[in-house]
This record gives C-alpha cells, structure tokens and sequence, in this order.
C-alpha cells in the first residue's frame, strides 16, 4: 500500500487496485505513481489473486494521462528515453500478470491512462456522458508512447487505431463499445459487476480481426500512409503540427513488429517531446493552468446570474451561465427582445448536451425576464446593452438599489473604462468587467476588468465566478481595448493598410496562416464584423495613435459589413469567403506581411506590459493564446520573442518603421524585455 | 370603511390564516387541432418560476407543491412533482397532483390552504396546469385486444389470420379531450347540459352571445389598462413568444357571433363555440403561506382564503353548480351578495352563468334547492367576471380555479374590495367556491 494507490483481495480471491491520487482531485501518472503502481503490481502478483480490477477511486474519472508538467521539465532526450523504458517495463508487467486483469473505467480515460487499461486483458466503461477514453497526445506535439501506438493497432485494428491517434480526439464509453476499444459499456451503477462478469467469463482477450491488420503488411503501409497523411493534411498545418505525420512515420516503418515498433516509440516520442512544437504546446496547457488557478472556486459560490441585453452577446451569456448549470434570469425591455436568445439558447443546449433530460433542465434554468425580477435574486448581474454610457449609467442607477450586498456588478463593455461607467454608483468599487468573447461558447477566455478603485473581494468573486462557468479567467487593467481586442487591433488595421498598398485580401490572410494563425485577419475583420472593427478602432484611436483607415469607413457606409451582409473586404457565399487565387508572382514575400502582422500585435503586447494591463508575460501570452488563437505551438507572442531573439525583433522593427512608417515604432516597453 | 370583517372559525378551514400572497399565469393558448409547443408541467414550470423569481424566493423553502390537472401527459403522470423538480425545489420537496375536473386548480388551492391552516405547512405553491391540446388520442377496445392477440400470434400463418380479421373500425381512435367533455353516467356533454339550463332557465341566444361579447370587450380592456400584470410570457424552441391569451376577440360582436351553429344539440340549440369557454391549454401558479411563513421571508400578501365549500347536485344540472357551492359561504358568514365586492364565476358557458344568477335570485330555486328562507339580492354585474373570463381567456380545464381565485384577489386589490367569492361549475354535477378576502394585516 502507499499514498497514491490501494490494494486489497476480497473474500472471491479478486484482487482490487484503486486509483486514488494523494495530491488532486485528478489520477496523474506521474513518475511517484507509476513507480507505486509497480511496487502494487508486485505485491497483487504475490496474493495470487483469481483476477485484478483496476479502477479509479476519483469521481472526475479513471486516469487522466501522462504527467504533462513534468514533460516540461524533462531535462534531455536521454532521460526521456529512458522514462519510457521504464513505463514500458511497468505495463509489461500488468500486461503478463498470470490471472485476467481488467480496467473498470468511468469518466477519463485520456492518453497514459488509456494506454495502462490496454495493457489490461479486458476493459469496461461507463455508458454515460461523461466518460471519455481517446489519445489526445497528439494535440501536445507528440503521439502514444507508453505502448497505446503497439496496443491499440493489435486490438482496434491499424486504421481505426490510427485514425483515433491521429485525431486526438476523444470518445464516448458506446463508441468505444463499437470500436472496440473496451469489451463492455455499462450504465456506471453496474460497472464494478461488469468488470467481475469479465474476469468470471476469462475469455480470449480481443485482437483485432486478421483482415483489420491487413493495413500492415508491408506493400500496402505506403499507400495506408500516404491516405492517412492526405486525411491529416486538411485539418492541420503538418508544418506546425508534425506529430501526426511522425506518428505515420512510426508505424509505417515498424508496424507488425512489436519490439521493433516499442523501440520506435522509445526513441520517437523522446525526440518529439523534447522538441520546439511540443515543447510550446506544454507550454500552452501550463498556462491554461495558470489561467484556471487565477480564479478560486471556494472562494464564491454563485448560484443566480441575472444578465441584461438579450442581444448575441447578452443572450449566449445567458445561455452559456444556463448551460453550466448556473440559474439565469436574462433582460430586455419587452418579451419580443428575448425569443431570439431562448431559440439560440435551445440550440446550444441542444448541441451541447444531446440528453433531452439535461436540455429540459438546462432550458428550464434560463428565465426569460423581461420585467428585471431577477435582480434581486443574483448573485452576479452581467449589463450587456449597446455601448452607450448614459444608457448603462441609467440602467445601473436602477440595478444597484435592488442588488444583493455582495452581489457583483459586471459590465460587458469592450470599450468604455470602468471608472466612466461606475462614476454615478454608490459604490463604485464594486463595477468589473467581464468581457467575454464572440462566440461565446466557443472563445475560452474571459477578461476580468478592473481598476485601483476595485473592490479586492469583487475581483475574486469574479475570478471564481469565470471557473464556476468553465472559462479561463485572465485580469486587465481598464485601458482601452483591454488587453486581447488592443493587441488585435494593430494587427487587423496593417492587415487594411495592406490591402491599401495593393497586397491582395487571400495573400494577407495566406500569410497569417502561414505564421500559424486560426485565421486570416480579413476574413477575421469580415467576420467580426466591419461596423464592430470599426467602432472599436474609433474607440481606441485617440488612445493608442492608431489611425482609422478610410477604407474601413467607406466600407461600413457602404453597408458592406462582411459576413452578416454578404459582403465586406471579401464576398461571402453560403458563410463562406470567395477567395481568388492570387496571380502571378506575390508582391511581398510572405514572411514580409506576417512580419508586418504580427511584430504589430507584438509591439502592442509589450506596450500592454508596460502599462501593466496584465501582470506578466506568461498572463500575457495567455490572453493572447486563448483570446485570439494566436498560434498555439509557438508559445505565444512574447514567447515567439524570445525563441527568436529580442534583439532581431528589436532591429526588424527598426527596419519595418523605416520602410513602412512610423506606426512600427518600437515601444518603450522593449527596454524592460529581458 | 371596512364593511364586514370575516372569521375563518365561522368557516371549514378552522386554524391558521392562509395567506395567498401572489401569483402568476401563462397566457391560454387556444388548441389548434395539434398539439400545442407547451405540456402540462412546461406551463406551470414556466408560471412557477416567474412568480418565485418575482417574489425572491428560494424554491428550496417552499414546503409541498399541489397541482391540479385533469389529463396530464403519460411522460407526468403526477405533473406537480415534475413541476417542482423542475422549478428546483430541491429532491426532498413533496409534490402531488389532484382532481376534481374542472375544479382541479381550485381543489390544490384547497389542499394546501387545509394543510396551512392545520399546520401542517407553512409555505405551500398550489396552483392548476392543463395542456388539452395533448389530451391523449387512444386506441379503442377493440383495438386493444387484437393488438394482444398479434401478440401471443408467434407463427406466420397465425399472424396471417390476425391480420385478416383487422377492420376499419378497428383505427377509429377514441380522442379523450372529447370523452372527458362527456358526462359518463347522464350521458350528455357539458355543451347540452348548458342546453338544459338555457331551456330551464329560459335564456336567449342573443343574451348569450351579448354575453360572451362582454366577455371579449372586458378582457381587452384590462388588456389594455394594463390590468392584466399576472400574465407572465412563455416562449418556445422555434423564437416565437406568446404575450396574451390568443382567444380574444376585442372586435367580437353579436351579430358575428349570430352567425355561428349551434355544436351541441343541433339544429334547435343555442350553446355555440362563440358562447362557451375555448379549449385552451395554460397554468396559473400561487403561492399560499402562513403568516410566519409570511414574515420569515418578508413577503408581500395580496389576500387570505377565509372558506371553501364544495357541493354535488343533478349532473346534467352540473352548470348550476356555483350556486350551490357558494350558497352555504353566505349563509356560515352571515353575507348577502352586495357584501361580496368581487364575484368570479367562471364561464363554462354563457347559458351557465346567466342561469346561476337567474337562480340565485329565484324564491323557488333557492327554497327547494338551497334550503334558503329566501333568494339571494341579485349579483351586480359590473362586480362579475370584471375583466373576463372563459369565454375570452379560456379554460384550461385543471387550472381555470386557480386563474379566477388568483384573478379575483387582484381585482379586489385594485378596486380595494374587501371580500370577493371565486367559483365554478364541475362536470359530473358539483360545485366549488372560495370565500377570499383581502388582507388586513398585511397591508401592501
């Protein structure tokens, strides 16, 4: 016995090892369970056991994975070689234990810990929702490594087993069912009993029927590897992303040999994690960390959020409280200004949840309130009208009275300082800002405005308030644009001014991807629409010296808005963007306008910095990440800083500011970047 | 000012005041020969948890909820528990549902002021929900059991033999909303029981239907003065909101509705859609408490429920029934109909309400059948049904006698009555009344 996991033999001769992390409310291979699960792999073998159940003792699920902290740290190829070795070792062992083993699974089951239930003779799982098993390595730059690339082909076959590493994505405990990846899917209350029948059964374990291995014989592997890597090729950049194309690699050259292809994983997967794009996106989910623990959840448990404006904004606020199981009261002047949100607030729920039980009960928390009664009753109210100060001031001048004493007050304004807005309050501390992302449901972050006259204990209640509700939070200081729309906004107006120098629409957004981002930022200004683009820039013009460009007036007062109007820099069709090939040979090198992009977003970044909008540079990259979609496997844009070098981000700007004018300035901030 | 002050020891509900201290309704939507966007716990859902928001209340606190409703759906059978775990109640919040056809919603008005008064709760959300428009359509007998014998038919020629003996009568469905508008013991729908009365009580086509055109006119009015601010909104999936009761007809007139066939008894009647309640699906939701209850959460009072009665006479006379429900009120509080300031009979039909004021004022009628001395001071009818009733708002069957309860106390607020009487006709031959009066103690 030890602190991470317990075992004990029931009075069936059953041996059962239980899953249960000293630190965290998660199961996490680290290095310290791993070694305890060897040490309880010893001594199961010496109780001679009828059989072995694995199982979790966390609600949250089975095994999350691999200790990705720890592959931050990983000090050299070497000891990483050498890691895997060891794991390799250690589910051996489970592997060739002499009674039947079996994982009964519940929740997740992602990565390391899928990896540790193939290395079982049997798996179940839950056949609820909530239970999820896949390879989501991929998504960290590297692929299965702990023996899932060996084990999954011999059980799933090689092209399901490749397409589900392949992806990263994950699957229900039925789909796993039908694939083939667990033996049953039970509903939970029956998972232990399951799990026993298998082991009674002691069955043949599964392997994949012989015409499912067909994809490995040698002749055919090019041809499966060509498909496969075509597949890969429409939805990631293999550029950026090669994990995928290694994981083909891998198994093109060793699949149908086991040693061979555990000897590949040792040396391939040591090699990818200790890798720049691996490496980088360790870096992003550390930081996701660090956004979740910015908000504490015990510190405020609100259970009521009262949200007025039933616009888009307004109303997938609303919705998005509703779905994450807060209760929701959502205001308009009259009924008729509320249907639309409900219409898309059933679609959310609808697409989100699937169970109609959980739709009905997510439906029935969100209130349509057109008479504001639900003001009383917050714990949070969230004002999302149009951006107007005396109409906001107006409407707090009548919330604040009936609000709760340590009810907060948010505003979602993306362009006026808290200061203005709170000036008339009684208590003025008690306004922050929860700017929230279009789409809503989809854009993680969430910036937490505040000033010096921000009450302390409103802004973690707020914090807390962004985890109750699944977002990340990041805090800004009120100044113009805050933090993600300020550093995007420079970077959007190049993109027009580049237009203005003749530079084609598809070539700006060709170039943005290139660099890795999401999207282009034309088809990002046509699709925010150019009105919003447009106010906002006016908003931030006189702050930041960021000329409007005319050509974005002229747009917008031609009623060209973008996306919503069929037309804006670009011409939409069926939502989608019509972009011309570009002829001939580009005006400017690629590298020039992703150059001129994005050393603007970061110009901006580092005045942000020195302002002191956001705390540091990691908060920084952060916002920047999961606010913009800023290319993840580059770390973020101050991190891109210093893997390229200060000095030459320093002296290309000089450059650019003396061929393209003075908006390339570089900030002040720069001395202070280490 | 204050008239009469009654006591509720002179009454049935002995013990403790009941306070009603507000509440809320969906709009009635008229049936439309498909089933409606709403069920039966959709709407009182939706009625609930406006109210409850408007008054602060935690639905935690809340002691028991009663519902009433006539037919609810097969997915709710005790459509009050599903309301209340719906509303958040809370798992150990207990819920039923009770019956009494047309009454229901006055039925779990009574049930939880009884448990009020006797203590055995102090904060109790009753109220009434119907969806006719998902009233079940069945299949019949003889359906039924060829559908058992398909199944016991394991071979393919047994099934062959089965299916040769399948009839055209065989689909014809029974549609319950129209069977339970059907008296199962006299045999007469409720349309010809109201035939009975206009015959009786020898009332006219034209004052039924300039009756039911006041109907309409009332309903528009307090429309539009904004008098009708219990009404809270519903929305559906599809972004449709629905505002107000859809069954106005603000430009209803006699001569229109002249027009119309008689649907009872044809060709002779003279009950026709235009002079009867519509079929409509809707909720209304209240909140009863105790006078603890009352202060612990600090919340408004609109009026306490001082009496009930409930009476049983002749089923094809079931339209009189009112009458005689609200006969023995008067009588225990010593009252004669100018003391009562509000009336709100409900409107099954024109021909009813018009034959129960025609009773209420007759000798005869109120000797041989009431056991009064003598009749009743007529009902004024500017003081009945002031803004409407079932003729223009509808009768969602379970929840009309908690609309009326609820709409009456408002009324009394508003015109500052101090006593007002709440009443309905039941299918089956009964009555129902509750004696309200407007709050003193807790003046709002």
């Amino acid at each position: 016995m030890n602190q991470h996991i317990t075992i004990h033999k029931d009075d069936a001769g059953i041996a059962w090892l239980t899953f249960d992390n000293a630190d965290g409310g998660t199961n996490v291979l680290t290095e310290e369970v791993l070694e305890a699960f060897d040490q309880a792999l010893v001594q199961v073998a010496q109780m001679h056991p009828k059989g072995l159940v694995i199982i979790s003792g966390k609600p949250s699920g089975f095994i999350a994975g691999a200790d990705v902290k720890a592959f931050a740290r990983i000090p050299g190829v070497a000891s990483a070689e050498q890691h895997i070795r060891r794991v390799h070792e250690i589910f051996h062992r489970l592997e060739s234990m002499a009674f039947p083993t079996v994982a009964a699974i519940h929740g997740f089951c992602l990565g390391g810990g899928l990896e540790l239930a193939l290395a079982c003779d049997y798996r179940v799982c839950g056949d609820d929702s909530a239970t999820r098993l896949g390879f989501p390595e991929v998504k960290l730059g590297i692929f299965p490594g702990y023996g899932g690339s060996v084990r999954s082909t011999r059980l799933l076959g090689d092209l399901h087993a490749l397409q589900l590493m392949l992806g990263g994505r994950t699957v229900g405990g039925r789909a796993a069912r039908r694939l083939g990846l667990v033996d049953m899917a039970v509903p939970l209350r029956q998972l232990r009993s399951a799990a026993l029948q298998l082991l009674q059964r002691n069955a043949r374990p599964r392997r994949a029927a012989w015409y499912k291995r067909l994809p490995a014989l040698p002749p055919l592997r090019p041809l499966v590897t060509h498909v496969l890597a075509a597949q890969v090729g429409k939805h990631v950049n293999t550029e950026h992303y090669p994990a995928p194309l290694e994981l083909l690699q891998h198994w093109r050259t060793t699949a149908g040999d086991d040693a061979a292809m555990y000897a590949s994983e040792v040396r391939n997967v040591a090699r990818l994690i200790n890798a720049t794009p691996a490496q980088n996106l360790i870096r992003v989910f550390l930081l996701q960390d660090r956004l979740k623990s910015e908000g504490d959840k015990r510190a405020f448990a609100p259970r009521h959020v009262h949200v007025v404006g039933g616009g888009v904004m307004g109303g997938d606020i609303a919705a998005w409280c509703a779905l994450r199981g807060m209760r929701v009261t959502l205001q308009d002047r009259a009924p008729e200004y509320l249907s639309r949100a409900v219409e898309r607030a059933h679609s959310l729920f609808r697409h989100k949840l699937k169970d109609r039980y959980a739709v009905q009960a997510a439906v029935d928390r969100l209130m349509p309130d057109h008479r504001g009664s639900g003001v009383r009753v917050a714990d949070v109210v969230i004002e999302a009208i149009f951006e107007d100060i005396d109409a906001k001031r107006t409407l707090y001048a009548t919330i604040e009275p009936q609000m709760k004493p340590d009810a907060v007050l948010a505003t979602n304004t993306s362009s006026i300082p808290l200061d203005v807005l709170g000036a008339q309050l009684a208590r003025p501390g008690r306004l922050v800002g929860l700017h929230f992302f279009n789409p809503v449901a989809k854009m993680p972050l969430l910036e937490i405005v505040h000033d010096e006259n921000t009450e302390p204990d409103m802004l973690v209640k707020a914090a807390a308030f962004a985890r109750h509700i699944d977002k990340l939070p990041l805090k800004v200081k009120s100044s113009p644009g805050f933090l993600v729309n300020r550093v995007l906004m420079p970077y959007l107006l190049e993109a027009v001014e580049l237009l203005d120098e003749g530079i084609p629409a598809p070539l700006v957004d060709k170039a943005a991807l290139a660099f890795g981002m999401p999207m282009g930022p034309i088809e990002l200004a046509d699709t925010v629409g150019l009105d919003i683009c447009l106010s906002v820039a006016e908003k931030m013009a006189a702050a930041l010296h960021n000329p409007v460009p005319e050509r974005l007036r002229e747009s917008v007062a031609a009623g060209d808005l973008g996306r919503k109007s069929g037309r804006g820099f670009y011409v939409w069709r069926d939502g989608k963007a019509v972009k011309d090939a570009a002829e001939g040979t580009p005006a400017m090198p690629l590298a020039d306008i992703s150059d001129r992009l994005v050393l603007r977003l970061i110009n901006e970044s580092v005045a942000c910095l020195r302002e002191g909008v956001v705390a540091d540079e990691d908060l920084l990259d952060a916002g920047v990440i999961f606010g913009t979609g800023f290319a993840p496997f580059r770390g973020g844009p101050m991190h891109y800083v210093h893997s390229r070098g200060v000095g030459e981000v320093q002296r290309r700007l000089d450059e650019l500011e003396n061929r393209f004018g003075q908006h390339f300035h570089a900030d002040d901030g720069w001395g202070a970047i280490a | 000012m204050n008239a009469k002050r009654l006591d509720q020891d002179h009454g049935r509900l002995r013990g403790r005041a009941v306070y009603v201290v507000d509440g809320s309704r969906t709009p009635f939507l008229k049936v439309r020969g498909k089933p409606g966007p709403f069920h039966a716990s959709d709407l009182a859902v939706a009625a609930g948890r406006a109210l409850l928001t408007r008054l602060a209340v935690d639905a935690g606190h809340i002691d028991q909820v009663v519902l009433g409703c006539v037919s609810s759906g097969p997915d709710e059978a005790n459509v009050a528990r599903v309301a209340a775990l719906r509303l958040g109640c809370g798992e150990r919040v207990p819920a039923w549902t009770v019956q009494r056809n047309c009454a229901s919603g006055m039925q779990a008005l009574e049930s939880a002021a009884l448990d009020i008064a006797s203590g055995r709760s102090d904060l109790v959300l009753a109220g009434g929900t119907e969806a006719m428009s998902h009233h079940p359509v069945l299949l019949n007998d003889v359906m039924v059991a060829w559908l058992g014998a398909w199944n016991q038919a394991r071979s393919l020629g047994a099934r062959g033999r089965a299916l040769m003996q399948l009839r055209a009568g065989h689909f014809k469905p029974i549609i319950a909303l129209f069977r339970g508008l059907t008296d199962p013991v006299v045999g007469l729908s409720m349309g010809q029981t109201a035939e009975e009365l206009a015959e009786r009580f020898a009332i006219d086509r034209t004052t039924m239907d300039a009756y039911a055109v006041r109907s309409h006119q009332r309903l528009a009015n307090a429309l539009e003065q904004g008098w009708m601010d219990e009404i809270e909104p519903l929305y559906d999936a599809a972004g449709n909101v629905y505002e107000h009761d859809d069954g106005l007809r603000p430009d209803s007139s006699v001569e229109a509705l002249a027009k119309l066939r008689p649907v009872f008894d044809r060709p002779v009647g003279r009950v026709t859609a235009g002079n009867s309640a519509q079929v409509t699906d809707g909720a209304a939701m209240l909140l009863l408490a105790s006078a603890d209850a009352v202060r612990q959460h600090d919340l408004p009072v609109l009026g306490r429920i001082v009496d009930s009665q409930w009476a049983g006479l002749d089923p094809a006379q079931m339209g009189l029934g009112p009458v005689h429900a609200m006969a023995p009120l008067m009588q225990r509080h010593h009252l004669d109909s100018p003391d009562i300031g509000t009336w709100e009979i409900n409107e099954a039909f024109a021909a009813q309400v018009l034959a129960c004021r025609a009773a209420w004022t007759s000798d005869t009628y109120c000797r041989e059948q009431l056991d009064q001395p003598q009749a009743f001071a007529p009902i004024d009818e500017s003081r009945l049904n002031v803004d409407g009733g079932g003729i223009s708002i509808g009768h969602p069957v379970g929840a009309s006698g908690a609309r009326i309860t609820l709409h009456a106390l408002k009324v009394m607020q508003r015109e500052q009555r101090d006593i007002g009487m709440a009443s309905l006709c039941i299918g089956g031959g009964q009555g129902g009344a509750l004696l309200l009066e407007r709050s003193q103690e807790f003046a709002s």
